[in-house]
């Protein structure tokens, strides 16, 4: 530990380092960050930073508003789009009470809990999300920067410049990208990155997206991770791939096995099928969240699992020949918009689940789910993932799983918060409606 | 640069101890008795020895004490020794020239071992490590590519390092695992490909190559000894 702090503090003196972020998340999964200067880092690393916590989403009650912000020095950074004349870095911090005991409303602190509840059983468990995104002109309008049907070379140009742009400072930041392309829609993009355990990659998706947005900023254009901005289109989803390890050995491998998954990786789709909808609040927070999560986009509706059928809710690709260790699954429903930690606390502890209660798999979704009738589907077993933000919160609400995973502080929260959203929304006439009605009633 | 690895009795030595000296860029070889000493003993002699005696005391006086038996360059001699058997040092002043107490604290032996080192002449760890484009100040734990500073965290900027004093040689991610991290570190052997792949996006696409994959092995940094750069100290 004292070599790390060494190593922080010694990088700060000989690069000129001016300011230090301090980076946390709160239980929305919004970034927050105050800056300190290297006058007051040693303290800070030693002792931590006091804050204010009442004015943070989630965060502490007025009457024990304040809290330490505990920087982990092993994420200490440089952050490259700040310029080299007067150097910027940030650390991630941990939150904790005065008293120095883990705060329970850390999104951080959930997830470690979470990661240390797997490791008790010898699992590492690391996740590899495909992140996608779009370009608007700006932030008051979702007015694409290539319109569909209109091909203008310069504009093209723009995305790919933004794009290349975005993955050399991702990279530069020691976030490996492996994959970028133009998605469906007009203006959309997706990124995928390189799966690292669960903690660092929550952190590296906080980060994922600060550098997407200031980029973007950079070159006068506004990035957007909102689920769904234009009606008709793809929205953005955020697959998730997961795997568990037990030290070197993948454990969802089963060279035996016909479709190449072990016992336990059957038991984690099972339990990820089986609490789905208990968990998409969490994975789909927003009320846009659930106008992606319909027929005919390529996103997920029915629970269900397939190897390669892509409108499955979970789809286990094929690993190439030689490369069993890739053995993974794709958890589609997630969207960028969530708060990682808590998202992937949540995917793992329903893939847990499944393992510790042995469920068994139940058979793989052959045809299009599409295409079924209700009726159909509902001989197969074949559910459906919460309709709405309100559906969802139910759902959720009633869910011992989550409970237990996020711990009481964020599970009230939560719920609180996202009915209080949903009210608010419920309450709009939406242009819908008066397009809808007004001129026929 | 040391003149020669230190010296490190017995061998197998206590993990803590063969983390640290990894992690403040020693070389160093493990000898299990006096003998196999003198066998390995380099031409320019050893940079220094520390003798763990906790465990076996008189094995560890045997070692000293065939150490003193030379006459000309003699090794320097830091003893690890814990609190209850301190009176045993008592009549054999001549077998060490320090002593650290057993548990040790990491930065207190690291301390005491480039104060030994330092007062014999012997000098200390190398400070600048250069291969190729790659230039490391173990100082000030700043790298540079190219003459451009390499921004990197704590681990990757260990991993860089430990890479770069051991050039052309394979390890294996357990071994990387055990000399890079130390021993506690859960997140497994997967660890060591993440940390590789950050390290070569940190490089860029010109110099990811640095570090290569050997397939099912490991990983190895550079060219192997008979052919490209050498590193220059």
């Amino acid at each position: 530990m004292q070599q790390q702090l060494d190593y922080v503090l010694r990088t700060v003196e000989e690069r000129g380092v001016r300011f230090v972020r301090m980076w946390f998340t709160d239980v929305l999964g919004q970034l927050k960050s105050f800056a300190i200067t290297p006058a007051e880092l040693e303290n800070a690393l030693e002792e931590g930073m006091t804050f204010d916590g009442s004015a943070i989403e989630g965060f502490s009650r007025v009457q024990e508003s304040d809290m330490l912000a505990m920087p982990d020095p092993n994420t200490f950074e440089i952050l490259p789009w700040r310029g080299d004349d007067a150097p910027v870095a940030r650390m991630f911090c941990d939150i904790q009470h005065l008293s120095g005991d883990p705060f329970e409303g850390d999104p951080r602190y959930v997830l470690r809990r979470n990661l240390d509840r797997a490791r008790e059983k010898g699992f590492s468990f690391y996740v590899g999300p495909e992140m996608e995104f779009f370009y608007f002109r700006s932030a008051d309008a979702p007015e694409p920067l290539d319109r569909a049907g209109y091909f203008d070379l310069t504009e093209m140009d723009m995305a790919s410049s933004l794009r290349r742009q975005t993955i050399l400072t991702l990279e530069a930041m020691g976030i490996p990208c492996e994959y970028s392309h133009h998605e469906n829609a007009p203006s959309q993009h997706e990124i995928d990155l390189r799966y690292t355990d669960a903690l660092t990659m929550a952190d590296n998706i906080m980060t994922f997206r600060i550098v997407v947005k200031e980029v973007a900023r950079d070159l006068g254009v506004y990035a957007t991770f909102m689920p769904k901005p234009i009606a008709g289109a793809y929205g953005s989803g955020m697959h998730s791939h997961l795997s568990l390890f037990e030290g070197d050995v993948n454990a969802f491998h089963d060279p035996g096995d016909p479709h190449g998954l072990s016992k336990p990786g059957k038991a984690f789709i099972a339990g990820l099928l089986r609490h789905a909808r208990e968990i998409t609040a969490v994975t789909n927070q927003t009320v846009n969240s659930y106008k992606r999560l319909v027929v005919g986009y390529e996103a997920p509706v029915y629970v269900c699992w397939a190897r390669n059928n892509r409108s499955a809710l979970v789809r286990v690709p094929l690993p190439k020949r030689g490369k069993e260790s890739s053995t993974r699954i794709e958890f589609r429903s997630p969207d960028p918009a969530c708060n990682p930690y808590l998202a992937f606390s949540l995917m793992l502890a329903a893939g847990l689940k499944g393992i510790e209660e042995g469920y068994e798999l139940p058979p793989e979704a052959t045809n299009n789910i599409f295409e079924m009738t209700a009726d159909e589907r509902a001989v197969e077993g074949i559910g459906q993932l919460p309709q709405s933000l309100a559906d969802a919160v139910d759902v959720m609400e009633s869910s011992d799983l989550v409970a237990e995973a996020l711990g009481e502080h964020v599970f009230d929260y939560f719920i609180r918060n996202k009915r209080d959203e949903w009210n608010a929304y419920k309450a709009q006439v939406t242009p819908w409606e008066i397009d809808r009605y007004l001129g026929s009633l | 640069m040391s003149i020669g690895p230190l010296l490190v009795y017995p061998d197998p030595p206590p993990p803590l101890l063969a983390q640290t000296l990894d992690l403040g860029g020693h070389v160093w070889k493990a000898v299990a008795n006096a003998s196999v000493a003198a066998q390995h003993e380099p031409t320019d002699g050893w940079s220094g020895a520390l003798v763990v005696a906790d465990d076996d005391a008189e094995g560890a006086f045997v070692v000293c004490r065939a150490l003193r038996k030379r006459d000309a360059n003699m090794t320097p001699v830091l003893l690890l020794i814990g609190g209850a058997q301190l009176s045993e040092l008592e009549h054999r002043e001549d077998l060490f020239d320090d002593f650290c107490l057993s548990p040790f604290h990491p930065t207190e032996l690291e301390a005491r071992l480039r104060h030994l080192l330092w007062r014999t002449g012997r000098g200390t760890q190398a400070e600048i490590v250069e291969y190729g484009a790659l230039v490391l100040n173990l100082e000030t734990y700043q790298a540079a590519l190219d003459h451009r500073p390499l921004d990197l965290t704590y681990m990757e900027y260990e991993l860089l390092k430990f890479f770069s004093t051991h050039p052309g040689k394979v390890f294996t991610r357990e071994q990387l695992l055990s000399r890079v991290w130390g021993y506690e570190y859960y997140g497994g052997a997967r660890t060591v490909d993440v940390h590789v792949r950050r390290l070569r996006a940190k490089l860029g696409e010109e110099h990811a190559n640095l570090i290569q994959t050997v397939r099912s092995v490991g990983y190895r940094f550079g060219q192997t000894r008979f052919g490209g750069p050498q590193p220059t100290v």
